[in-house]
């Protein structure tokens, strides 16, 4: 049991310590284009670590997380579209460039939502809750198309970055280190709820919710809370994304970006910490250089994904760091 | 808007609920019996439609193109039941999940690999081109008419297949009670491989016809796909009469959504903003029917089980 | 004066045309243990899933300590003081033995909507959760994954979640199937110690075990309770002996 638990360490320290040495190694060798992707990696695991407190720690399987990746990327196109124009926000709230007000927000927006689609979805269980978060986040992105003023199916272009109070957000490796501390912060985060009695409760609800009500707690305020925690952080991912593309459509809203993060959390590792990162970062880099040497990179990766569903069980941190540890 | 429009319009939602239907059909019978999620159901789809399509280009026959898109999905999905699915029964939903969305990208790309960059076109076949006159003063085109009752002979057929054959009444102990097959003495693998094949071929049938009416290319299932997930779950997941139901239903809404939406915001809108609010909310349709019914029966319209 | 903890009054639930519960009158009293039993399929389990509050009644009353419960939600009767055991075993099987305890602990000492605190650096929680197992003699395998133990220690370790939420009744439904003779006469002997501090209802099979520990017993056949009472009067009842005892000869 230890020797896995240090396996499962190392691993983890080994992944956090690549992510970060990537894109200094990218300015070293004056190659500017890997800080970016070493960003999008960043960003999109945290996305992943989001949908995984929902999925791997609560059993809820949504595929509707783009519509809080995708709110997430809107709150900041839409600030960033208001301060470029010098326009107030439905005639009513100034618009603001400030980071850390647009954050909050995007948390904060996200968190209502989940609420709300959370409310009426954890009604339902199994392959219907799957069903029912993607028909929820269809609406999200059908009204994503359809508001003109925020772009329509164009999508919003984001022409100057928002700001940081003290350092400069368009320096990329700046903006890289913000994205990985607040990637860190998302893992951290995590560890702590689900080492806590909330953490306990929520995976009760995923193994047996029987049990969770036979002791007296009641499974649907914990899987309410777990959902709407784990939007949260999908939202914040996508408030970055946006920043790092410099743009938001309603391609971020899409049921391709819900079956893509959560294809990183299951290829990383279902329930398991760092398996997001495991998973955005293996991805991202077979799609990169794959495509690097063939067209036909997706034919290539599908077959790597095949081999990795059939072959190593509970995913790439199963294969490298053993089974999970329940004690 | 004439009645004679109207009516038209419900053959059009009613040809593609039709269409759904074969789509759906084969996804709930997989999960029913196997238990399986086959996000790869739309690539069977996708492989009807072109192998329907370059081989009736080839041989200038659409109904021997047809056939040879028939038999194609369904020996591509037995293959791909025998190669890989089968190993994935035992698994949880979400290894199901990445395997299935893996073999999405080899499918698509293969194709594009087999066929090239460029979208096929499938011509009408001459026996079926033109209209008919039907009773109210509709004229409505013979094609599509033709893919209405040939989804709905095979409706029936396949009804007709499981409750009243041997196969069938496998299927439907497979479906209450999967150790009871085992006892009877049924070869599953063989049973699981005919089963999975036999969606494939219905999937295949539908890519096929589908491709008549617009163009052939990769990609065109996925959407298809989503739309046949959301029948099956609308429908109950596993039982084929909550498929057929729940196909028309999607088919009725989504289509009649489409042409009167906007004509009815209209009424008291701007034409642009009715426009694109009509047309927001005629996409949304069929999900907000989907989470209506879901939030009214959690398990779907026809509930296989409890 | 012995006070009333649970109170069911023309208790009725239908599946179909089965009769499951049909017209159950029953009362458990404090420092009692009441023994329920009958034939398989007498409908035993959906009386005990009536009273937990998994199934809802067609009609009739249940109280619990004095108040309606057939509003309430499992969880709510739950943190009422009603612990139960199932006939089929339903556990967190993934996590050890003493996890299962420590969310038994947790849910009655308070929230659960704590996020930040570790539960392994919790000792209070520990402690309270090891002296659970300890009392059902599953100390030792406080560490093994829930489902390594065995059907007989599943069982026990119920009955151990069941005691930390500290409840005025526990419902028993077959905790002695699996456990082999000794682990039975153990656990008997265990009930006994436990009447003074908590009121039993006991679903049981094991005879031996019933006869020693109840101190009423109601016979349930075909959904209905045919005859109510002592030890005594129940083992010289000839409608008992007749629907049930005879048939087991």
């Amino acid at each position: 049991m230890t020797d896995t638990l240090n396996r499962e360490t190392i691993v983890n320290i080994s992944l956090a310590f690549l992510l970060l040495a990537a894109p200094m190694l990218a300015l070293a060798l004056d190659e500017p284009f890997y800080i970016s992707l070493a960003t999008k990696v960043a960003i999109l695991s945290l996305a992943g670590v989001g949908l995984n407190l929902a999925l791997g720690y609560g059993g809820m399987i949504s595929f509707g997380h783009a519509a809080f990746f995708g709110v997430g990327g809107y709150v900041a196109g839409i600030s960033a579209h208001h301060m470029f124009e010098g326009s107030d926000f439905l005639g009513l709230f100034a618009a603001t460039d400030q980071l850390l007000l647009i954050w909050p927000m995007a948390i904060i927006l996200c968190g209502g939502l989940a609420i709300l689609i959370g409310l009426f979805s954890l009604r339902t269980t199994g392959v219907y809750f799957i069903m029912i978060t993607l028909a929820f986040a269809q609406m999200i992105y059908y009204l994503g198309i359809s508001i003109p003023t925020y772009g329509g199916e164009d999508g919003l272009p984001i022409y100057v970055r928002n700001q940081l109070p003290v350092v400069s957000s368009d320096d990329p490796l700046t903006f890289f280190l913000v994205c990985y501390a607040l990637l860190m912060g998302g893992i951290f985060l995590s560890s702590r709820i689900i080492g806590s009695r909330f953490g306990a409760a929520l995976q009760t609800a995923r193994m047996n919710e029987v049990r969770l009500a036979t002791v007296g707690i009641a499974p649907f305020p914990v899987k309410l809370t777990g959902f709407v925690l784990s939007a949260m952080i999908t939202g914040l991912a996508g408030a970055l994304f946006a920043e790092l593309n410099g743009f938001v459509g309603p391609s971020m809203l899409s049921w391709h970006r819900s079956g893509e993060i959560m294809i990183f959390v299951i290829l990383g590792g279902v329930g398991r910490l760092y398996g997001p990162l495991a998973g955005a970062a293996l991805f991202i880099l077979l799609e990169f250089f794959i495509g690097g040497f063939t067209d036909r990179w997706q034919f290539f990766l599908g077959l790597i994904l095949l081999g990795v569903v059939l072959f190593a069980k509970g995913g790439l941190m199963g294969l490298i760091a053993g089974r999970a540890r329940h004690d | 808007m004439t009645s004679a429009f109207v009516i038209e319009q419900i053959l059009n939602g009613v040809q593609f609920g039709v269409m759904l239907f074969l789509m759906a059909a084969g996804l709930t019978l997989v999960f029913g019996v196997m238990g399986l999620i086959n996000l790869a159901h739309g690539s069977l789809y996708m492989i009807g439609a072109f192998v329907c399509a370059w081989v009736s280009g080839w041989i200038g026959s659409f109904w021997i193109g047809l056939v040879a898109g028939l038999l194609a999905a369904a020996a591509v999905g037995a293959l791909m039941e025998i190669l890989v699915i089968r190993r994935l029964y035992q698994r949880d939903h979400l290894d199901q999940v990445l395997a299935t969305f893996a073999m999405i990208l080899i499918f698509s790309e293969g194709t594009r690999w087999l066929f090239g960059d460029q979208p096929l076109w499938l011509d009408i076949p001459q026996l079926l081109s033109g209209a008919v006159d039907l009773p109210f003063g509709v004229s409505y085109p013979l094609y599509r008419l033709a893919i209405i009752l040939v989804g709905v002979a095979l409706a029936i057929g396949l009804y007709m297949l499981i409750t009243k054959t041997r196969l069938g009444m496998q299927i439907r102990a497979g479906e209450s009670d999967r150790e009871m097959i085992g006892a009877l003495g049924i070869n599953i693998a063989t049973l699981y491989t005919v089963v999975f094949a036999l969606g494939a071929a219905l999937a295949g049938v539908a890519g096929s016809f589908v491709g008549a009416l617009q163009s052939v290319q990769v990609g065109m299932g996925e959407p298809v796909l989503i739309l046949a997930f959301v029948v099956i779950v609308i429908g109950g997941i596993g039982s084929i009469e909550g498929a057929l139901v729940a196909s028309v239903l999607v088919g009725l809404v989504d289509t009649l959504g489409r042409v009167f939406l906007p004509q009815f915001f209209a009424l008291f809108m701007e034409p642009s903003a009715a426009t694109s609010v009509g047309s927001a909310l005629s996409s949304t349709s069929i999900y907000i029917l989907m989470a209506i019914v879901l939030i009214w029966k959690p398990k779907g319209l026809f509930a296989a089980h409890d | 004066m012995t006070e009333t903890l649970l109170e069911i009054k023309g208790l009725r639930k239908s599946f179909g045309a089965l009769k499951a519960t049909d017209d159950v009158n029953l009362d458990v009293q404090a420092g009692e243990i009441h023994a329920l039993i009958g034939p398989n399929g007498a409908g035993k389990s959906t009386l005990i899933g009536q009273i937990a509050g998994g199934l809802k009644p067609d009609e009739g009353q249940i109280r619990f300590l004095n108040r309606d419960v057939i509003p309430l939600s499992v969880a709510k009767r739950a943190r009422m003081g009603l612990g139960r055991s199932f006939q089929i075993s339903s556990l967190a099987m993934e996590v050890s033995a003493l996890k299962n305890v420590i969310l038994a602990v947790q849910a009655r000492e308070g929230s659960s909507f704590k996020f930040w605190k570790q539960v392994r650096s919790d000792q209070g929680l520990m402690d309270e959760a090891m002296i659970q197992l300890e009392r059902v003699g599953l100390a030792d395998s406080a560490r093994t994954v829930t489902s390594e133990l065995s059907h007989g220690q599943r069982r026990q370790l119920e009955v151990a979640c069941a005691l930390a939420l500290k409840p005025k009744l526990l419902l028993l439904d077959e905790p002695m199937a699996g456990l082999g003779a000794g682990g039975s006469q153990r656990l008997t002997e265990f009930l006994e110690s436990l009447k003074a501090e908590v009121g039993i209802l006991l679903i049981e099979h094991d005879m031996d075990a019933v006869f020693q520990l109840a101190d009423r017993i109601s016979v349930l056949v075909y959904g209905r309770v045919i005859e109510t009472g002592t030890v005594d009067q129940i083992r010289q009842s000839a409608q008992v002996r007749e629907a049930y005892l005879g048939e087991e000869e």
